[in-house]
């Protein structure tokens, strides 16, 4: 069995599966029982300044997105940062870290955006013996409308700032924790680091409306007939945080900044995606808010089982390894020329390759009467589509043309070299290689 | 006789509790609750030209239902289901879906599993039908009326789509019911809680349809004045005569017709009062040996065996119901005829010999055995019975062209009764919603 032993900014965790800051780290009891069932570490549950504690909701925080058989794809809240006291947190906080030394447990913060707030909070976080700190600048309901949360993840300058401060105030890690609810990722991460963060966490939950109740025109979660935006997690929203993780690992002024990977991981493959992409770690809550905290051990097992059948003895063998071949459209390899090919000995005969590709695209697989179903080399672009909707796996594939082929679509040879873009003829801009 | 077990000799009733033979007679396949439903159709594949409608023989566009149900509207998949065939509640029940629409099905040749079509289309149409919706509206009156012979699934078919069409309709059915086979036919493990009779009074809603029972074609009803009478006439009497062993001894004393067991049965209020032998014996291959067995055996009856004289893989009932049968305890032999039926007045034993088919031809091997048996039904099949003269056959059917046209012009036929198709219920739903169509057309001034 691989060795999942994670190091991530120096904190050190027996595996790379920390639970995320939300709900199931909220108190002392989730969190020994989530280190009982094997979880690496946790990010606990926000904590606000001193004072009266946040109110929830008292009506439903969830809501909902299904795939079949009530499977839950996504999911969305809108509950706050902790509503417990301050001090009761901090106080489990320290009595699980000393009873668990081995397990990383670092505190989400969120507090207004003045200095004196920090300057209060820190050495009271500090004196908890936690492994570092993670700042919320994400939660994008609720908290931001009072200018914090998301409020400030918005904004790069004010990310900066608190950093600053943070790092100033307080000596173990600072990991900052981003919004995809921005346009270009890459800057306030970009700003955290300029900052002094340790590393960034990513993504936040995604506004969102998860339905709209038909008989009563809420939308859910309702709280007495009224709806407000959540946030959106789950397996749903793991593409969309894939490519922010990317964003940012291949960012060169960001490259290099650990990351901890969050959105949607739910299985040990997604853990492992994640971490190609450029992830020391990763975070969890849904798949635990949805299975419990058992789900971890099939993580554990699967990425150990993965790591051992690839030849990989540590966790650091193959973080980031996917993040050179990112790269923007331009660069894509146009003389790289693929048709699908379907198996007749797979092939079940559903035909829905064949109605996707006549009705929604180039017309390029035949059926006969007798319903065999074959692709049209001469108009195929190898767009994959009908290897998406086909229920059957491998059925369909993308086969690459050799170099010296002709492309029956096109009349023209199969260029052995590279090309892209920027150098194609039917490009405006493009530079002639000289 | 309250003491009665399957042990008792010869034919009694009572063999087995109250109890017990509510359990036997229950639902074969239990209705789906609505999320196993929505479970169930959301493995429908959505396949373009979908290989099961073409299997189906009323043509339903079953990806299109089951994608209604799948997105919780059942009423508008039951209408799916209801426009192409009227007595989709029933087919849904008592169609061989495992060489209709569920062998067609892609997921059967993927996984061996297909997607459970018959129980799907029964939770759309339960669930209108318990709603207590008609969708289906009447046309215009069309001032024409036509009279449709027959009661079964071909007449009620008929029937309403006429109906709907805007012609009136009145249904003569010999019996004292409507239903046909739905009623009197078909093992009552499928159609339980009384659902033909249900059915039918479900599908006369459409209005228009005046049900006349109790006449008999050839005695109160004539061709003749039928046609005198009504602007076209539609045909579906099925097959009321059973075909006859041709071995001695038929005549003997617990020997009858499969059939009318199965009518007796369906039409009993309390099963603990239906008589059955302990050592039973069906001869026949088809559907109805198959339910004659099966229910005999859940009456109680300690042995049952069903004596085919082809091979197993001949058996016009399929290879599930071969199955059902067999799990239920029923003992299947094959490639066996009956010679004699023996006994000092009742039936004490069936007398076989073995057959062997060379060159297409079934020979007696000259080897022969017998079988215990206290009672015996024939199930070899029944024949056309009462077809008016005027009518030209084809073998022992009425002859029919195209949408169930005969020889003579203003008449047409279906369902069992008329020549081609394969005597399911299904295909008589087809066969008489086609005739409707046709008699449609020719009445509103086509051909």
């Amino acid at each position: 069995m691989a060795d999942l032993t994670t190091e991530f900014l120096g904190i050190k965790s027996p595996n790379p599966f920390w639970l995320a800051s939300a709900p199931p780290t909220d108190k002392e009891y989730n969190v020994r029982r989530a280190f009982e069932a094997g979880w690496g570490g946790v990010v606990w549950k926000t904590l606000g300044m001193e004072g009266p504690p946040v109110v929830n909701v008292n009506g439903p925080r969830y809501g909902a997105i299904y795939g079949a058989d009530r499977r839950l794809l996504g999911l969305n809240n809108i509950e706050l940062i902790t509503d417990r006291p301050l001090q009761t947190n901090l106080e489990e906080i320290k009595r699980v870290k000393a009873d668990y030394p081995d397990r990383a447990i670092i505190v989400s913060l969120m507090v207004p955006c003045e200095e004196q707030a920090w300057k209060d909070i820190l050495p009271l976080v500090e004196e908890t013996g936690a492994d570092g700190i993670e700042l919320n600048f994400g939660c994008p309901h609720g908290m931001s409308e009072r200018g914090m949360g998301a409020a400030v993840g918005q904004v790069p300058e004010y990310i900066e700032m608190v950093t600053r401060w943070c790092k100033q105030y307080y000596s173990k890690p600072v990991i900052v924790k981003l919004t995809p609810n921005i346009t270009d990722v890459r800057k306030p991460a970009a700003a955290a680091m300029r900052g002094g963060a340790d590393a960034v966490s990513l993504i936040n939950t995604i506004n969102s409306i998860t339905a709209v109740n038909l008989d009563t025109m809420s939308p859910e979660p309702s709280i007495d007939g009224k709806g407000s935006h959540g946030g959106y997690c789950g397996p749903a929203v793991k593409p969309i945080a894939m490519s922010m993780v990317s964003e940012i690992a291949r960012n060169p002024e960001t490259h290099g900044l650990p990351i901890s990977g969050i959105g949607g991981v739910t299985t040990w493959r997604d853990a492992a995606e994640f971490m190609a992409l450029g992830c020391g770690n990763v975070q969890v809550c849904t798949a635990a808010m949805t299975y419990g905290f058992k789900v971890v051990q099939e993580m554990i097992s699967g990425l150990s089982d993965w790591m051992d059948e690839k030849g990989h003895t540590s966790i650091q063998d193959f973080v980031g390894m996917a993040v050179p071949n990112v790269t923007d459209w331009q660069y894509l390899n146009l003389n790289y020329i693929a048709k699908a090919k379907i198996s007749q000995d797979d092939c079940i005969k559903c035909g829905r390759c064949y109605a996707a590709c006549e009705d929604t695209s180039h017309q390029a697989i035949s059926m006969s009467e007798d319903r065999v179903f074959e692709v049209i080399d001469a108009e195929c672009v190898a767009c994959n589509l009908c290897v998406d909707v086909c229920p059957v796996e491998d059925c369909i594939t993308m086969v690459q043309m050799a170099p010296g082929e002709v492309d029956p679509r096109t009349g023209k040879v199969v260029e052995k070299e590279y090309a892209n873009w920027t150098t194609h003829p039917n490009n405006p801009g493009a530079c002639a290689a000289e | 006789m309250p003491d009665a077990t399957p042990l008792t000799p010869g034919i009694t009733s009572g063999r087995l509790s109250a109890e017990t033979l509510s359990q036997n007679f229950d639902d074969l396949h239990p209705a789906y609750a609505p999320h196993e439903a929505a479970v169930a159709a959301d493995r429908c594949y959505f396949c373009h030209d979908a290989p099961c409608i073409t299997a189906c023989p009323t043509d339903i566009d079953i990806p299109l239902f089951l994608r209604q149900i799948q997105t919780g509207t059942p009423e508008a998949a039951a209408k799916t289901i209801l426009s192409q065939n009227i007595l989709g509640g029933m087919c849904a029940r008592v169609c061989p879906t495992e060489t209709l629409c569920e062998e067609a099905c892609v997921r059967e040749a993927a996984e061996g599993k297909p997607v459970e079509i018959g129980r799907l289309q029964r939770f759309a149409t339960d669930t209108l039908m318990r709603a207590g919706k008609h969708p289906f509206t009447r046309a215009k009156s069309t001032g024409k009326s036509v009279a449709v012979v027959g009661a079964g699934p071909s007449g009620l078919s008929c029937a309403h789509r006429l109906a709907m069409h805007g012609h009136d309709v009145v249904l003569f059915d010999a019996r004292a019911k409507a239903g046909g086979l739905n009623e009197f036919g078909i093992a009552a493990y499928k159609s339980t809680d009384g659902f033909a009779a249900q059915e039918v009074d479900w599908l006369l809603k459409i209005g228009g349809i005046t049900v006349e029972t109790g006449q008999r074609l050839g005695q109160e009803l004539s061709l003749d004045e039928l046609q005198n009478e009504y602007d076209a006439v539609f045909i579906g009497i099925g097959l009321s005569g059973v075909n006859s062993l041709r071995a001695a001894g038929e005549e003997r004393e617990g020997v009858s017709d499969a059939v009318s067991f199965i009518a007796d049965l369906r039409q009993a209020s309390d099963l603990s009062g239906l008589p059955v032998g302990r050592d039973v014996v069906v001869i026949g291959g088809g559907m109805t040996a198959v339910d004659a067995a099966v229910q005999s055996k859940l009456l109680g009856a300690q042995n049952v065996t069903i004596v085919y004289r082809r091979g197993q893989d001949q058996m016009g009932a399929s290879r599930f119901e071969q199955d059902l049968a067999t799990s239920k305890g029923v003992r299947i032999v094959a490639n066996a005829q009956p010679v004699a039926i023996h006994g000092n007045g009742a039936v004490a034993e069936a007398e076989f010999e073995y057959t062997t088919t060379k060159d297409g031809t079934l020979k007696g091997t000259g080897e022969t055995f017998r079988i215990k048996a206290d009672q015996l039904f024939k199930a070899i099949g029944q024949t056309l019975e009462g077809a008016p003269e005027a009518l030209k056959l084809d073998g022992r059917k009425i002859a029919v062209t195209g949408a169930g046209r005969t020889s003579v012009k203003g008449i047409w036929a279906g369902g069992d009764c008329a020549s081609g198709g394969d005597d399911l219920t299904v295909t008589a739903v087809a066969e008489g919603r086609d005739a409707a169509e046709d008699i449609h057309s020719t009445l509103m001034g086509g051909k």
